[in-house]
């Protein structure tokens, strides 16, 4: 069995990009915010997941330590995001 | 033999990890209603993720026994990343659906919202029960 190199993962990466792709069209056709939302945050995730499969890719870890700061950024713009949808005060 | 089942292990991870994350792009674009949308969206890449950052911990671990030093970091560093997306994924999924519901978004067939305790106005099956009554 061949071990798992740069190749496999760039492939990985062109499923997790179709994926992404997809969701993207989502966020253009949605019909309400709340829709656009949600392909957002979709979109979020998949771009973490491809960070840290990158990261694998390539044997390098500063890639993962962006994907777990983007996690984070991603999590607080989705809340802020939804509490500017429910229409309160901050 | 060690070697050869972690490789195996890490290529039906991926295979199962795409596999999922494929399958939540999917159900964004055919579901018909905001709240199924987030079901897709958010269970499919919670558990595709699970399975991709699985992976890597398992490519981390493979390095780290063929005594490459950067394979401890690349595996601890991913299970952070992995907690993290654990924490934030499904926090953000309610935070959305308890925004879409607040702003008016309706279910598509719904009858009754039980959350405001009270029917929805132009439900489709409305008037057939108000006749059976």
């Amino acid at each position: 069995m061949i071990e798992a190199d740069t190749t496999t993962f760039l492939v990985v990466l062109g499923f997790l990009l179709l994926a992404v792709v997809i969701a993207l069209i989502r966020v253009i056709k949605g019909p309400t915010a709340p829709d656009r939302v949600v392909g957002l945050d979709t979109i979020n995730t998949i771009v973490i997941v491809g960070m840290v499969i990158f990261g694998a890719a390539f044997r390098d870890v500063i890639y993962i330590d962006v994907a777990i700061v983007y996690a984070l950024l991603s999590y607080i713009s989705t809340l802020f995001i939804a509490k500017y949808l429910e229409g309160g005060e901050f | 033999m060690l070697y050869e089942l972690i490789d195996i292990i890490v290529y039906i991870f991926l295979t199962v990890g795409v596999f999922f994350n494929l399958l939540a792009g999917f159900g964004l674009l055919r579901f018909p209603d905001v709240y199924t949308r987030l079901h897709a969206g958010t269970k499919c890449t919670t558990f595709g993720s699970i399975f991709i950052c699985g992976s890597v911990i398992l490519i981390g671990l493979r390095m780290w026994l063929t005594n490459n030093p950067n394979g401890s970091i690349l595996t601890i560093h991913t299970i952070i990343a992995l907690i993290a997306i654990l924490l934030t994924n499904p926090t953000g999924a309610h935070a959305i659906a308890r925004a879409a519901h607040r702003s008016g978004v309706k279910p598509v067939g719904a009858v009754i919202d039980e959350l405001e305790g009270k029917p929805i106005k132009n439900a489709p099956s409305k008037k057939k029960e108000v006749k059976k009554e």
